[in-house]
């Protein structure tokens, strides 16, 4: 296991590569999915605000 | 119209589209993980130490796979633009746009791990070799269309002018490729080839091309992903988005 982890004594290199792989991925998975929660939310706050008004005019 | 164009058609139509890749980015985003980790297990474990590299070599599983995805993306990024100032079609417009952030996601990947690669290796973190410096410029052109579409305040504007540069950007996409023919670098040459043998003995190419499989079904999950967010965001006007929002309806017939 500590051989695997040491990779030759180039480890730090090779686990860095992997890791920012990983991270800049993870981020890339992340960030429309709180996007698309923060557009859902705005368009449900705008719909409601309409309803809202709809039923104040009538 | 004949069926093809029918199918198009629903197939582009944004309540469709949004519909479609809902049920498709987990199966696809699924694919990509189960794929890469086993790639990954059989280049860092099953594949052996290289001769002269030892194992700083294994940087080439991630580092190849995000270099081919950063020229990938940009392939269908510049098409997508293409259809959308030809044809006017919002889809392309939206997948052009939602392909240039997931781009300069695997180029800086590509950059960041070559250049650790390049340390221990060449001795040097950075030279201003042609297959080093083109790709920076790839990150420059995906940055640049990313700026241009968020400076922009009318979306749809926005897009037409950002899949313009995209599309003359698209001179720098043989530039990488071919670099290290055209120039003398220190970058090595092709390894992999398509047409003919690689140089690369297949303990080692296997890994490698099931990382470039799983690297390619992720960036569509991810476009996908980008994509129907942006659709909702555009069409947050229309029937379907409002359905979709407040979690009534099938939204699909």
């Amino acid at each position: 296991m500590t051989d695997f982890l040491a990779m030759g004594g180039y480890g730090a290199y090779v686990w860095s590569s992997y890791a920012i792989f990983v991270i800049a991925l993870l981020i890339d998975f992340l960030s429309p999915r709180l996007r698309y929660r923060r557009v859902i939310a705005d368009l449900r706050g705008r719909l409601k605000r309409q309803q809202s008004r709809q039923e104040k005019s009538t | 119209m004949n069926t093809l164009t029918l199918w198009f058609h629903k197939f582009g139509s944004p309540p469709t589209f949004h519909w479609l890749t809902g049920r498709l980015t987990p199966w696809l985003f699924a694919a990509a993980l189960i794929i890469g980790a086993v790639g990954l297990y059989g280049g860092l474990v099953l594949a052996p130490a290289d001769y002269q590299q030892s194992d700083a070599y294994r940087i080439i599983f991630i580092h190849v796979p995000c270099a081919w995805m950063s020229l990938f993306a940009y392939f269908f990024m510049a098409a997508n633009a293409f259809i959308a100032l030809v044809w006017r079609i919002k889809i392309s417009e939206i997948l052009a746009m939602a392909s240039a952030p997931v781009g300069a996601f695997f180029t800086a990947i590509t950059l960041a791990t070559g250049s650790i690669w390049g340390k221990p290796m060449w001795g040097t973190w950075w030279t201003w070799d042609a297959r080093l410096t083109s790709e920076l410029v790839l990150l420059f052109l995906y940055l640049g269309v990313i700026g241009l579409y968020n400076a922009i305040e009318d979306r749809r504007q926005a897009a037409r002018a950002a899949a313009f540069l995209a599309l003359i950007g698209i001179v720098n996409v043989p530039i990488v490729h071919f670099s290290v023919n055209w120039w003398n670098t220190l970058h090595q040459g092709t390894t992999v080839r398509l047409i003919g043998p690689s140089r690369i003995d297949s303990s080692m190419l296997w890994p490698l091309l099931l990382v470039a499989l799983a690297t390619h079904i992720w960036f569509f999950a991810s476009v996908f992903a980008r994509a129907r967010v942006s659709l909702v965001e555009l069409e947050g006007g229309k029937e379907w988005a409002r359905k979709v929002a407040l979690g009534t309806g099938g939204q699909h017939d």
